[in-house]
């Protein structure tokens, strides 16, 4: 049995009835990660003798029958801007090329308490800064797919690992599309949580009033448990919700019979012609399954790039300020083309003068979008979609154009900028290359779009097809 | 001495560190002065990847009460921004302050001047001072220039970073470097009042920046001062660590811009640092290098939304404060208003003196001690309340005076045997010469054996003679 193709679902079960171990398990993963991230290049950092290490805890642990959650002794792997005391943690970037935090994400906390085994740290556009990790100071990871291909980004590494069965779970962050935009193009789940969920704390801020991390994993149960392990109020996160965390494997399973599905053609329309025939096929499944299928009216997706762009870059310029060259042991000098742009634009959109017309005109436009969906969802449950315009592209894609990351995230933007969660699923291949849908509900309806997203991938079963590396 | 064509324009902005017992943004021990550089500071105040700031209730709660105590509006809405700008010594790359929504807005404070005293009602002539705002704000860290190894280096210390700062912003409404003092004393008194700042100038917990310019004097006996234009330049000084040294630079300022006005010519607008050695101030920066500190809201805190019943319940933490509390000594305990002014100087005087007099009214064993006697006590037998407790104190009173109320015939009849064996100084005294007197008290003194009082035996003395 090749233990690396788990699924946390599986590999839980696994190793609860000690069908093996989690240093057998790891074992597997590690030599896996040996013989293919050559080519697919998914991590920047791989560790295994903490794995390894970290694996023989968590068996003591499930020799003695005290593994009180499923992850315990599932191997992860984590986007490299979350914060890792035994691992470094460089955003991809030159600048924290040898930079090892003094302290743990709190989502990379919360998992170390529950005992997972962390293989490695994956590979990102720079300063979560695009959508193909092309971007990356280090090198490009590659589509399991098509190695000539894109696997879209930010979070590049963490959705090429899972695709490519180099790790079991894996954590990503998304300020606007860099969960599920790579999801999609790699054929993965990925889970955008609302914003506030999950806590930010130790995780390189991007986009401060965007980010989000979650979960990128094979299946959508996986993604849920992740979820319920990562998500709650966080003391070092002012802006993390106090709402109760629900029990998001809940309603895993239930019937969407009667559910309420809105689709916008402003979306569907915004994708190319292959992923919008996939689109069209994947409602005529959810009407299969019972669900009422309704025409709803969203703002022009186009204006939340606009938006998206002068915040995320006013932010971002802020944020990287603190990479002065008096710490980190590499000045500024060491900035990439992309981080260099975005701190100019940013600096340009805050300056006296520019204020009014820019970043306060988004912020208004931002309210106007939150407005918006916040109509449409009295009237549908969720809100279907393509998760991004069109499959993978080739390698070198994302040099031609200063904007790819915003056009290739347009259809997460306005859901991000409106705080929402949603979770991309495959919904079908072409041309090999696998398309993703999108399903977004209100703030704090993760359970209901997990729900969602299950019955279709079940009905489905694209989760079942593996790139072939 | 300011010419009389021109009107000094003042406003002031000052620093106050709190004295929270942890940092603004983090659990750090907030006790940083003398410690140890970079051992009070951790992930957040040193600005790692990652950290996110988490106000401090307590100090978002005492500059509000701050802002309430200075008479001022608090706006239901409130945010924290970013004020972006670089310096070693701030390691976010950017500060958080307060921009266009600060805690509280449009207060006063109304002090006394140097005006003289109005001989009609008896009373000083009092001024407004109006507070435009009261912003909460994070401290930085501190440089120290040292030579390590023979090279010149820079090093810095994070103890201080994110200490929680109000910043206080007057309007333009003082006019002389006195009413600054003035105003400065009395906003020191009333942040110690409150108990939210030592406000120790020593320590830099109390820090004064003054903004100075001088406009010719035109004023229109109908139009209201604070209508009036204010110059096209103003001057900042900063660095000054003293009510007195406020006052000194703000007059140095005021006659080096009236010279160069009486050029014909218009101050710089700059920055200027004070030199206390020298007792003069010096350009820092210029206008052309002023800063775009591209301000924005602070994505990484929410807004904050005031109840009126949480603003009511901030108002009711705040103590009585030295002009009401003034008021009332006159009227309870029918005391002078400059007994009133001193015993209210300082919170703890007050309190020991309020305390002292409970103790009497309750022991009932004193009954002719009255708070006027216990006030001349503390103001005028400098009494050290940090030694002798209001009882104790009133013990004393009651013994003292226990003495000083030696019977009058007992008195008079001491006095009656002095003055039969010294008919010398009894001439002397007759014949105009002061100091017999004086010699005759000090014989009573000595006769009664420390039971008589000066001042009684002086009066009794006078009367018999005359």
């Amino acid at each position: 049995m090749d233990l690396y193709k788990l699924t946390i679902t599986q590999a839980s079960k696994g190793l609860k009835e000690k069908k093996f171990s989690s240093k057998e398990l790891t074992k597997s993963v590690l030599a896996r990660i040996k013989s293919i991230d050559k080519l697919v290049k998914a991590y920047v950092t791989v560790d295994e003798e903490n794995a390894l290490h970290k694996a023989n805890k968590a068996d003591k642990l499930l020799m003695k029958k005290r593994a009180d959650n499923p992850l315990v002794g599932i191997p992860f792997a984590l986007k490299d801007n979350i914060c890792t005391t035994d691992i470094r943690t460089t955003a991809s970037s030159n600048v924290l090329k040898d930079y090892l935090p003094i302290f743990n994400g709190t989502v990379a906390k919360k998992l170390k308490e529950k005992n997972i085994v962390l293989l490695g740290k994956t590979n990102m556009d720079a300063w979560a800064h695009g959508s193909s990790t092309e971007a990356s100071d280090f090198f490009t990871t590659r589509n399991p797919w098509n190695l000539g291909r894109l696997p879209g980004g930010s979070s590049g590494g963490s959705a090429a690992s899972i695709m490519s069965d180099m790790t079991i779970g894996s954590i990503g962050t998304e300020t606007a599309g860099s969960i599920r935009q790579p999801s999609a193009w790699c054929g993965a789940v990925g889970l955008k949580p609302t914003y506030g969920r999950v806590s930010r704390y130790g995780i390189v801020a991007m986009g401060s009033s965007l980010d989000s991390p979650g979960p990128i994993t094979k299946t959508v149960e996986d993604a849920a448990i992740v979820l319920n392990a990562i998500a709650g109020f966080d003391p070092y996160d002012a802006t993390s919700s106090p709402k109760k965390v629900e029990n998001y494997t809940k309603d895993i399973g239930k019937k969407i019979k009667g559910m309420k599905i809105g689709i916008a053609d402003m979306y569907i329309e915004s994708s190319q012609k292959n992923i919008q025939e996939k689109i069209y096929q994947a409602i005529e499944v959810f009407k299969k399954l019972g669900a009422k299928v309704k025409n709803v009216n969203l703002v022009d997706p186009q204006y939340a790039i606009s938006v998206y762009t002068i915040l995320q870059r006013a932010e971002v310029s802020a944020n990287l300020a603190r990479f002065d060259g008096i710490r980190y042991g590499y000045g500024r000098d060491k900035f990439g083309e992309e981080a260099k742009r975005r701190i100019m634009l940013g600096t340009y959109a805050l300056s006296t003068g520019y204020y009014d017309a820019l970043y306060l005109k988004a912020q208004q436009i931002r309210t106007m979008i939150v407005e918006d969906f916040e109509k449409v969802f009295k009237k549908v449950d969720v809100i279907i979609g393509p998760t991004a315009p069109c499959t993978a592209l080739p390698l070198g894609s994302s040099k031609t154009s200063p904007m790819f990351g915003e056009v290739q995230d347009i259809l997460a933007e306005p859901s991000t900028i409106s705080g929402l969660p949603g979770i991309s699923i495959p919904c079908g291949f072409s041309d090999g290359l696998p398309a993703g849908l999108q399903v977004i509900g209100p703030q704090f309806s993760e359970k209901k779009i997990i729900q969602v997203a299950h019955a279709f991938e079940q009905e489905t079963n694209y989760f079942k097809e593996k790139p072939k590396l | 001495m300011i010419k009389e064509n021109f009107e000094p324009i003042i406003g002031l902005e000052i620093h106050v560190e709190l004295k929270t017992k942890s940092k603004m943004f983090c659990g750090c021990n907030a006790d940083w002065f003398g410690k140890v550089p970079n051992t009070l500071c951790c992930p957040v105040c040193l600005a790692l990847p990652g950290t996110l700031p988490f106000p401090n209730r307590i100090a978002v709660e005492w500059c509000v009460m701050l802002g309430l105590a200075l008479n001022c509006d608090i706006p239901v809405f409130s945010k924290f921004d970013r004020k972006n700008y670089f310096y070693p010594d701030l390691p976010k790359g950017y500060q958080i302050s307060q921009y266009d929504k600060p805690f509280a807005i449009n207060g006063s404070l109304e002090t006394n001047t140097n005006q003289p005293i109005n001989k009609l009602t008896n009373q000083q002539i009092r001024k407004k001072i109006r507070i435009r705002r009261v912003h909460m704000e994070e401290d930085t860290g501190k440089l120290l220039h040292a030579t390590i190894d023979g090279a010149k280096c820079t090093l810095i210390d994070f103890n201080r970073s994110g200490m929680p700062l109000v910043e206080i912003v007057t309007e333009p409404d003082i006019r002389s470097s006195e009413e600054a003092r003035i105003f400065l004393k009395k906003l020191h008194q009333i942040i110690r009042y409150i108990g939210i700042s030592d406000a120790d100038m020593e320590k830099g917990s109390m820090r004064l920046e003054p903004n100075i310019s001088v406009r010719k004097f035109s004023r229109n006996k109908n139009q209201s001062p604070n209508k009036l234009k204010l110059p096209n330049y103003k001057v900042e000084v900063k660095n000054i660590n003293s009510f007195n040294f406020a006052k000194k630079a703000i007059d140095f300022e005021l006659d080096r811009h009236i010279s160069i006005l009486e050029k014909g010519e218009v101050p710089a607008q700059e920055t200027r640092g004070w030199d206390e050695k020298k007792g003069i101030t010096y350009t820092q920066r210029t206008k052309e290098e002023a800063h775009d500190y591209r301000y924005f809201p602070e994505p990484d805190i929410p807004p904050i939304r005031w109840t009126k019943p949480q603003i009511s319940k901030l108002k009711a933490q705040i103590c009585e404060l030295p002009d009401k509390k003034i008021k009332r000594f006159i009227k309870d305990y029918k005391i002078s208003e400059y007994d009133a002014t001193i015993l209210t100087d300082e919170l703890e005087t007050a309190d020991y003196y309020e305390n002292s007099i409970k103790y009497q009214v309750s022991s009932k064993k004193y009954k002719g001690i009255t708070p006027k006697i216990i006030a001349n006590w503390i103001i005028n037998k400098k009494t050290d309340i940090t030694k002798v407790t209001p009882e104790k104190l009133v013990n004393l009173i009651s013994q003292k005076q226990q003495i000083v109320q030696m019977d009058d015939k007992e008195l008079e009849a001491i006095i009656q045997k002095v003055l039969k064996a010294n008919p010398k100084a009894v001439a002397d005294f007759k014949s105009g010469k002061q100091q017999a007197l004086m010699f005759l008290v000090g014989q009573v003194m000595r006769e009664a054996k420390g039971k008589a009082e000066a001042e009684e035996t002086k009066r009794f003395l006078s009367k018999m003679l005359n």
